[in-house]
């Protein structure tokens, strides 16, 4: 293999890390409060607002039913409001920070379900504020199965920033669609698959440690 | 001071719901606790027990009616002062709550932390609590590391760390087995004595009551129906439902063999068997010697149960009166003015 595709590969590589990364990075940032907002809304819970949580509710479930496919091509010229550009790295971004968002709150609501209602009684009894009860009990309390939804994120990022690649990302989805498929050559696709299958691995035993680490149950 | 009423709930009503679904779980409470009481509220479960010590902090909010606690009135304040009177006023669960991601001294430092003190308060705070409490090996242990009674006494010191002049207890030895209970009982005990907190439960166990209470309420189907000074409750219940308790918890039964040979009217050579209940004074008296001795009978006694509360005894026994028939109705009417209740179950003959 020549040293031109070595090189290739390892951009496309990093390509793929770029587009994940900042994807999760953001999704995280903005999932993580959406979830909170949707889980203490709720009726009966300690900031309850029910019109609102329905709101919020409708939105989320809209983001997640939209395939991924349609999203991209749909939200264009939003794409292109923020990064300036439909194609590249960057443009490939923001689809995949919309997706993920939706589908980050879902996660982190269904982890803030496992804590039990007595938490939430027992710091209202200590006095807690609403934030306080928020950034005391429950993201503490619900750290490990919140990170088990960010690895879930950060796996399903990458095989859609394949798809995004497609659309003119790069990334490795692209390198082998290019390579690979369209000029034939099996080694690339091999190598494209593998590299992806080693980082999915990776990203997964990273998150199963650190869901270990922060569970006292 | 002795009388200075800690928590005051007056006409408290709570409703869920409205309409014809509404469902009313509290019907005009009034409950004053004095200072430094351990006060007791006993019921089934559903009667409102849990609906009532949620009042007290505002975990629930009555629909009408005031409740004041140390003089404050918690009904008529904005939430910010609320949370601020709320410091005032420990509480523990039957699940003991205690935060799963956080060690043992960190769950007793939480409510220091929500009071916004610094590091170096909140260690001088915790240590002592962990000492008191018994777990001063277990700071850095987690919740999952412990056993139930151990849980709960994290709780006690959480609950104990803002310093709190009240503390409610929400069923907090119902998950616990007899003997952690009694350990967990006594630890509450010690901390009304040593810190002359005042002290709200409520409970489904007239054991709690007997052991540590000084007062008791009686709540059924959202009312208060029966107080009373614990030893008066368990010698002189007034109504149905607390004679029900009070039997559910002494009730003692002739054991079976007896019961095989009973039968309803005596016969030649037959003898009366008795359950007999005592309360009060009359157990400082040698009654049952003194009775022998009186009506020329022998007694033979085949169960009995005494228990001690507050300074009262309270006693169940069942007896057989041996002797001829003119002596037992004798001693059967020397019983009955010595103000004991006497109920004849049968009578039995002798085989020997």
């Amino acid at each position: 293999m020549s040293d031109a595709m070595i090189e290739l590969i390892l951009s496309s590589t990093l390509d793929t890390l770029y587009m994940v990364g900042i994807s999760g990075l953001i999704s995280a940032l903005a999932g993580i409060p959406l979830g909170v907002l949707l889980y203490v809304t709720r009726p009966r819970q300690f900031l309850a607002l029910p019109i609102l949580n329905h709101l919020l509710g409708v939105i989320t479930n809209i983001g997640r039913s939209i395939p991924f496919i349609i999203l991209m091509v749909a939200i264009i010229p939003f794409t292109r409001m923020i990064v300036g550009s439909s194609i590249g790295l960057n443009a490939a971004v923001v689809p995949l920070t919309i997706a993920a968002i939706p589908f980050v709150a879902r996660l982190v609501e269904g982890a803030l379900n496992e804590i039990s209602p007595g938490l939430i009684e027992a710091a209202q009894s200590m006095g807690a504020t609403p934030w306080q009860i928020i950034m005391k009990v429950l993201l503490p309390e619900a750290r490990g199965g919140i990170i088990t939804g960010l690895t879930i994120t950060v796996v399903t990022l990458v095989s859609y920033s394949a798809m995004a690649g497609a659309v003119g990302g790069g990334g490795l989805g692209d390198l082998g669609i290019r390579y690979g498929y369209n000029r034939f050559e099996p080694t690339i696709m091999l190598i494209t698959v593998a590299i992806l299958v080693v980082m999915v691995q990776g990203f997964q035993s990273l998150g199963d440690y650190l869901v270990r680490r922060s569970d006292h149950k | 001071m002795a009388d200075r009423i800690m928590i005051a709930l007056d006409n408290v009503s709570k409703i869920y719901g409205s309409g014809q679904h509404a469902i009313t779980a509290l019907k005009d409470v009034n409950l004053h606790v004095p200072q430094g009481d351990i006060h007791g509220v006993i019921g089934l479960s559903g009667a409102g027990k849990s609906t009532l010590i949620r009042c007290v902090n505002l975990l629930e909010r009555p629909t009408t009616g005031h409740v004041s606690v140390d003089d404050q009135e918690l009904t008529a304040l904005d939430r910010a002062t609320l949370n601020r009177a709320r410091h005032g006023i420990g509480m523990i669960f039957q699940h003991f709550n205690l935060l799963t991601s956080r060690t043992v001294f960190d769950n007793v430092a939480l409510p220091l932390e929500l009071m916004r003190m610094d590091k170096n308060t909140i260690r001088e705070r915790v240590q002592p609590l962990l000492d008191l409490t018994g777990l001063a090996d277990k700071a850095d242990s987690y919740p999952a590391e412990l056993s139930g009674g151990q849980k709960q006494r994290v709780a006690i010191a959480r609950a104990l760390a803002s310093r709190p002049k009240v503390l409610l207890c929400d069923e907090a030895t119902s998950a616990l087995d007899p003997q952690t209970t009694s350990s967990i009982l006594g630890l509450l005990e010690d901390i009304n004595r040593r810190l002359g907190l005042t002290i709200l439960l409520i409970t489904h166990e007239m054991e709690v009551v007997k052991s540590i209470c000084h007062r008791v309420s009686l709540i059924s189907d959202g009312e208060l129906v029966e107080e009373a000074e614990v030893g008066d409750f368990f010698t002189s219940p007034r109504t149905h439902l607390a004679r029900r308790f009070i039997n559910d918890f002494l009730e003692i039964e002739p054991p079976q063999s007896l019961l095989d040979h009973l039968q309803n009217d005596p016969t030649p050579g037959s003898h009366p068997v008795l359950r007999l209940a005592y309360s009060g004074d009359e157990i400082s008296t040698p009654l049952i010697s003194r009775l022998a001795r009186a009506c020329d009978i022998d007694i033979s006694i085949l169960e009995a149960k005494v228990e001690s509360i507050r300074h009262r005894t309270l006693g169940l026994m069942i007896a057989e009166l041996v002797g001829p028939p003119e002596k037992t109705r004798e001693a059967l009417a020397y019983l009955e003015d010595h103000d004991l209740t006497v109920e004849v179950l049968g009578h039995v003959r002798r085989h020997d």
